[in-house]
């Protein structure tokens, strides 16, 4: 593995390779000690070109575990304001002596780009581009959901895919780069997925999209699902007319009490899940997520575990 | 100098020669050569009447570290070109008689092709007011093509009025067909593709809509409306229906709808952003066939060369559009006459006589017959070359055919009997005297 970029790139082994080393790092942040020096004297760049403070910290966390050094670049308030290109940035950064980059951009495919020219010639991690990918979500979604499953089953996640389970994502499927992350790595790990979502929200083209398509909530969720995924909705779509207002959106597509109650007296065990941060009363109520079928917590737990797999898969080279 | 092309194909067919005498076809048939004749050998090669491009930019005034007049209009004859619409989207605007005029005169020093300047249908681009379209269509430039290419005139009422006034002028609008509103930040066609990449698309029925509204207001008007760059299956089958109402409406393609789809995008390389984008694989079968049947009259390059730092970047941060003009050739004839839809004097057509006369270009176009001004190319079918967008002439590298082996390769460019191409290389400009 030479960069992670989008999920579509991982083959089943590789992904479950990912996961199981995430195991083994997730056991090593429950000791007194937590930090590993397998990274000592490696350098990582976070490289951010939008706000994002829970992914920068989660990737942050994750190199120092490692012990590797940290470097936080923010587009806001540097040269990239004053007009300096991606390529001279990164360019900069490899010249400080970066080791890695962990690139957020807003533009879809900016760390394919930064991947597949000769600007720099690092390992580069995709920490979300545009409405395209965000792959190291979709890997601690399915890290959550395998270790849920084992502890409910009383089985042992290491090895295992996620062959059979059903998983419905809702939301704004259009722009969210979790989706797509999380589809193509669900498909590869065997679970089945259905996509829910006003059909504003949905990409024309999604016919080749290996999963269902779906308008009615109330419909999957009545069939039986093992996770339900729900996606922020951006502030910015509430005024773009995708939907009439937030009290509809909640009607039709949110997680509101009257869902979660449903959910509890059919005996189902579904997994309530959420990439963070919340819209608490838009797509999902103060008691969905504080219920306890959420792991919107366990998936930030997580989340360290998964970015320290990805890094040290990256930059040590090997498969364990 | 006079020249004698010696076992010439003309338009494909047998083969002859041709002597050219101050500038014009002096004569055709088994000629002998005397000694004040410069002999072309053209055995093995196609004559075709120099090519005319109703698609260009030229860059100057404003941009001319992406291209100029001068290395422009090079390209345009290393293409097999003998004139070029200059479109309007200069700095400052071509929309005043003094801009048109400026172009012009730069095209006539630098003495390759014809610069044929296309105005503005509105002052700066902007969509608001028309600009003054007489003084452009009286003044030396002599103005005949009105064009905002690169944004659509999308008001529907100064659509028709811009329609209407250009008949005083025997003028012609050649539409960018872009419904605003529906393609705001596009980047890729939208659908199967743009789905997976997580790109704003960039949907067929933004410019269909544009080109349904813009071939009724035509008929309704009795004007002369001309699509620029159609590049969907469904603007194809709009257009065959005007044309079978017989509204007044050409179109044009460009080569690389013909060849390239928005499978490429996966790459996020921006060389293959451009505007109208890559579609599918049926809408480049589409559009062959609507060249096949007419349809589509003709061949525009949208020749948009651009400086390396827009496109060496990121997708969305860098520049539509993709050179041209030294490739259009031999994609045409890899597309449309190595697949065996049109013929040499079929591409004589949609290369040459019919984008003069969209552009009311004088002595271009012409039938390859004695008296005619020797505007002419020559080419020979059976070469192969690699394309490497650093040995071109044009300034800009941002080809999406780099790399790419393509059949057919430009010999000769005759301007007005003048050789501005030999041997595949540049010659020399055409001195004229003011």
């Amino acid at each position: 593995m030479k960069h992670l970029l989008s999920t579509a790139d991982l083959t089943r082994e590789e992904a479950i390779s990912i996961l199981d080393i995430a195991e083994e790092m997730r056991e090593s942040g429950t000791r007194a000690i937590k930090k590993l020096p397998a990274l000592r004297g490696r350098t990582v760049v976070n490289l951010f070109f939008e706000d994002s403070t829970r992914t920068r910290i989660s990737f942050e966390a994750a190199a120092k575990r490692l012990s590797a050094d940290v470097i936080n670049f923010s587009a806001k308030g540097s040269s990239v304001s004053k007009g300096e290109s991606l390529k001279d940035t990164a360019q900069t950064l490899l010249a400080i002596g970066a080791d890695a980059v962990v690139i957020r951009h807003p533009d879809s495919g900016a760390p394919a780009r930064l991947a597949a020219t000769d600007w720099i010639g690092l390992p580069i991690v995709n920490a979300g581009d545009g409405t395209h990918e965000h792959p190291t979500q979709a890997l601690l979604d399915a890290f959550t959901l395998r270790r849920q499953v084992a502890l409910r089953n009383g089985t042992n996640p290491v090895g295992e895919g996620l062959d059979g389970l059903k998983v419905a994502i809702v939301g704004d499927i259009l722009h969210s780069r979790v989706a797509r992350s999380n589809l193509w790595l669900l498909k590869t790990l065997g679970a089945e997925v259905t996509m829910i979502a006003p059909p504003t929200l949905l990409p024309v083209g999604t016919q080749s999209w290996p999963c269902t398509i779906s308008y009615d909530l109330d419909a999957v969720i009545a069939s039986g699902v093992d996770a339900l995924m729900m996606l922020r909705v951006q502030g910015e779509r509430m005024n773009a007319a995708y939907f009439p207002n937030p009290r509809e959106y909640s009607r039709y597509w949110g997680l509101d009490d009257a869902r979660l109650a449903q959910l509890d007296s059919s005996g189902a065990e579904t997994l309530i899940m959420h990439p963070g941060p919340m819209n608490r009363g838009l797509e999902i109520s103060s008691v969905a997520a504080d219920s306890p079928r959420s792991t919107v917590l366990d998936q930030v737990t997580n989340g360290v575990a998964v970015r320290m797999a990805s890094l040290y898969m990256l930059l040590s080279g090997d498969l364990i | 100098m006079n020249y004698l092309i010696q076992q010439a194909a003309i338009l494909g067919e047998q083969a002859q020669d041709v002597l050219i005498i101050d500038g014009k076809i002096a004569q055709i048939g088994t000629i002998e050569a005397t000694s004040d004749v410069q002999v072309i050998d053209a055995k093995n090669l196609v004559l075709l009447p120099g090519l005319v491009d109703t698609h260009t930019h030229l860059r100057e005034p404003g941009r001319e570290d992406a291209e100029t007049v001068e290395t422009g209009s090079q390209a345009a004859a290393l293409g097999g070109y003998t004139a070029v619409h200059a479109m309007a989207n200069s700095t400052p605007v071509a929309d005043t008689a003094g801009v048109v005029e400026q172009v012009y005169e730069l095209g006539r020093q630098a003495g390759w092709v014809d610069v044929r300047p296309v105005g503005a249908v509105t002052v700066g681009l902007a969509g608001k007011q028309l600009s003054e379209i007489g003084a452009m269509a009286d003044s030396r430039a002599a103005v005949k093509m009105f064009s905002d290419d690169g944004i659509c005139v999308w008001d529907p009422l100064l659509m028709r009025r811009a329609l209407e006034y250009v008949k005083a002028f025997d003028g012609v609008i050649a539409q960018h067909a872009q419904e605003p509103r529906l393609t705001e930040g596009a980047q890729m066609n939208e659908g199967e593709v743009s789905s997976i990449l997580g790109m704003p698309g960039w949907p067929a029925v933004a410019e269909e809509s544009i080109i349904a509204r813009d071939v009724l207001l035509a008929e309704h008007v009795g004007a002369r409306l001309h699509v620029c760059h159609v590049s969907t299956a469904g603007s194809v089958e709009i257009i065959r229906w005007a044309k079978a109402r017989g509204i007044n409406v050409t179109a044009e393609v460009t080569p690389h709808h013909l060849l390239l789809t928005d499978e490429k995008v996966r790459s996020y390389d921006p060389v293959y952003k451009v505007n109208p984008p890559l579609r599918r694989e049926a809408d480049v079968q589409a559009l062959r066939a609507g060249v096949a049947d007419g349809t589509i009259d003709v061949i525009g390059t949208d020749h948009a060369p651009h400086p390396s730092e827009s496109k060496d970047c990121e997708w969305g941060a860098a520049a539509m559009g993709m050179t041209g003009l030294e490739t259009a050739l031999s994609i045409v004839q890899h597309t449309l006459v190595e697949t065996g839809l049109l013929s040499w004097a079929d591409v004589a057509r949609i290369t040459s006589s019919v984008p003069a006369q969209i552009g009311r270009v004088a002595d271009q176009g012409r039938p390859i017959a004695v008296g005619e001004p020797a505007n002419l190319t020559l080419i020979d079918p059976a070469a192969r070359w690699v394309v490497d967008p650093s040995a071109m002439a044009t300034k800009g590298r941002n080809s999406p055919f780099a790399g790419m082996e393509l059949p057919g390769a430009v010999c000769a460019t005759f301007f007005h009997g003048h050789p501005t191409v030999l041997d595949g290389q540049l010659s020399t400009p055409r001195v004229t005297h003011a």
